[in-house]
């Protein structure tokens, strides 16, 4: 009995932090829906965008760590000016779904940018941070968990509580809030939209760079990254399209659930359930709690 | 224009008439090569046809879904597991009843949108484009436990003669569509299409005018979905000639849904156009990396390019032209038309205002 509540255990933390992952995926997301109430479907690709630049750099050039990881973030922040320039300042007053698809044109050029300049092979990524049991915590707890998931748990509540902070004390964060309730009100008060939205996608980019690299120190950096950060998009169904906490909650969820669930039930119907379970489970928490746990109510007008 | 026939004025037959007459008569007789066949215009019939189901759900009931190539895989494998286990229904048979069950897929996957729109239905339809590949990737029987992972596709018999040369496959695929096409164009422009469009154009005005929300939009995801399984089993049977479920992963989805946005959202032709633009392009790209540069272009290099210009031209479009290659066409008959009319008669002025 003991044995299997720890196995429980094990899975359920392992779930936990595996979660945080998708987590940092969705915080992009919600950084960027929360100040422009633009859904940017190309997060995924600048998650792999970033952190191939970054091995890129680190690989091909032989650029150390600390300056190839600058250099990275300061590609992520001319990406996000340019989209702002070319893409977003043009359909300003275009409806939401069109601006979704335009960002998913926008995935498209940075993948295919990305590979084109990066090649398609597999790269591998070592942050000197391995992916095997912590043995501290294997001796005395009894519990397997990677080292990996610990740091990319750490970074995560670290992103967030700095995110937290930005958004809640600072003049900037109160110009995002100003901008997310009412663009035309806020910038007819002087709050500069143009920096706000730079901003916004440099932040965005540079939390995908950071977590391109947690993906990718565990998967390699691959093409796979892409369909690996569309999982984000279940985990801000259930936490809120605009709530940086829900972010977080809904990643946990989402990463303890398929891990229970790909354990528990998954041998029954041969496993790889993982694949469509977070998606599956969207969809209930879509028909129950539409705005997710944190999101604000939507109110729809005729 | 008076409409002649039902809801047809004389330019809609005599555009269906050039159509056939281009496609049936024309295109055989001069075309002789096997890869015109195989490798463009079936494909491209079948991929028309799956882009008009996208169509229905996106363009005109304006639905956001992401799950066109799970539907495919459903037709696809509906079709490969009727022939085998029901061979009495026959080719044509078991392309509508594999139609059908993926029909009952788009039901089933099309319930959430009465609930939720947006980015939120789309990730609701990603659901079914992952359930539907891993439920036939992990149930052996769906595949009928060939454990290779690829099965090949049964020979095409209608009628006891078998359609298995590339020509005979281009005759299926175009009867197909052509019949599809229509069945399209004619609920597009009755009530039906009329309820899609007034619930895409506001959808709670819709309602308060007594369209039934639930009525229209599952309807059109049935629809929506028994054309993308049809397309799928041709697919499969005529242009792949074999099953495997990584066809039609997500990566068929999003091109789908890019030939239908480029091609014009709320259009039939603009699937055409779409499909065509989608799958030639591509080929004229390595036409122009094998001869113009003679190979020193990498394939993989051409191939990124080729999607650096799909997401250019998707956000060029969505900036200067949201509705497509199709709106393009019409815009160019329009200033031809107009041009004609000025020059051709004398002392007629333009009807064109002139600032």
């Amino acid at each position: 009995m003991a044995n299997e509540l720890l196995f429980f255990m094990e899975v359920l933390v392992g779930g936990l932090l595996a979660g945080t992952m998708y987590s940092l995926v969705a915080l992009g997301f919600v950084l960027i829906f929360k100040a422009s109430a633009t859904f940017n479907f190309s997060q995924g690709a600048m998650v792999f965008f970033s952190v191939l630049a970054f091995c890129g750099f680190m690989q091909d050039f032989n650029i150390p760590f600390v300056l190839a990881f600058i250099l990275a973030a300061f590609l992520m922040v001319v990406v996000g000016l340019c989209t702002e320039r070319l893409v977003l300042r043009p359909l300003m007053n275009a409806s939401e779904d069109t601006v979704l698809m335009a960002t998913i044109g926008l995935g498209y050029v940075l993948e295919g940018l990305a590979q084109a300049a990066w090649g398609v092979e597999v790269r591998r990524l070592d942050l000197g941070i391995g992916d095997f049991p912590v043995p501290w915590i294997a001796d005395n707890l009894k519990l397997f968990i990677s080292a990996l998931d610990i740091t990319a748990g750490l970074v995560a509540a670290i992103m967030i509580i700095g995110l937290f902070l930005l958004f809640k004390y600072t003049k900037i964060g109160l110009g995002l809030r100003a901008v997310a309730d009412d663009a035309g009100a806020a910038s007819s008060i002087g709050i500069p939209l143009k920096h706000i939205m730079l901003l916004v996608w440099s932040a965005a980019g540079v939390v995908a760079l950071v977590a391109g690299m947690m993906w990718g120190a565990r998967a390699g950096v691959q093409f796979a990254l892409v369909d690996l950060a569309l999982k984000a998009l279940p985990v801000l169904i259930i936490g809120g399209f605009s709530s940086i906490p829900g972010a977080i909650i809904g990643g946990l969820i989402i990463g303890a659930v398929e891990k229970i669930l790909e354990v528990y039930i998954g041998p029954f119907f041969g496993g790889a359930i993982e694949g469509w379970a977070p998606y599956v489970l969207a969809i209930f928490f879509l028909l129950y709690r539409p705005e997710g746990l944190f999101g604000e109510k939507i109110i729809r007008r005729v | 224009m008076k409409p002649i026939f039902m809801t047809y004025t004389k330019k809609d037959l005599i555009n269906l008439a050039v159509c056939m007459v281009l496609s049936v008569l024309i295109i055989p007789t001069f075309i002789k090569t096997e890869y015109w066949y195989t490798s463009i215009l079936i494909p491209w019939l079948c991929l028309a046809l799956a882009t008009i189901g996208q169509q229905i759900v996106m363009g005109y009931t304006g639905q956001l879904a992401l799950g066109a190539a799970g539907f495919m895989a459903a037709g696809a494998f509906a079709m490969f597991n009727l022939i085998l286990r029901v061979p009495d229904l026959g080719f044509v048979g078991s392309l509508i009843v594999s139609g059908l069950i993926a029909a009952a897929f788009g039901i089933l996957f099309g319930l959430p949108s009465l609930k939720v729109r947006g980015i939120y239905l789309m990730v609701a339809t990603l659901a079914s484009q992952f359930f539907i590949i891993w439920m036939i990737d992990k149930f052996g029987w769906f595949k009928n436990y060939d454990s290779s992972g690829i099965i090949t596709a049964q020979d095409i018999v209608i009628l006891g003669k078998p359609f298995t040369t590339p020509l005979a496959m281009y005759f299926v695929c175009l009867a197909v569509t052509t019949i599809l096409t229509l069945l399209a164009m004619n609920m597009a422009r009755g009530s039906t299409g009329r309820n899609w469009m007034a619930v895409r154009d506001m959808d709670i005005a819709a309602e308060s005018m007594g369209v039934s929300l639930l009525r229209t939009k599952v309807q059109a995801f049935a629809i929506s979905a028994f054309y993308c399984g049809v397309a799928g089993a041709l697919f499969a049977f005529c242009y792949l000639k074999s099953l495997e479920p990584v066809a039609f992963d997500i990566k068929l989805s999003f091109k789908i849904l890019f030939m239908c946005i480029l091609g014009g959202l709320g259009t039939i032709n603009g699937a055409f156009i779409g499909a065509a633009f989608i799958l030639l392009f591509p080929v004229l790209l390595n036409a122009i990396g094998n001869n113009v540069f003679h190979g020193a272009i990498d394939a993989t290099i051409i191939s990124s390019i080729e999607q650096v210009i799909f997401g250019l031209l998707m956000i060029i479009f969505m900036i200067y032209e949201p509705l497509g290659m199709a709106k393009l066409w019409e815009n160019l008959k329009q200033s031809m038309r107009s041009k004609l009319s000025s020059s051709g008669i004398k002392g007629v002025k333009s009807p064109v205002l002139k600032k």
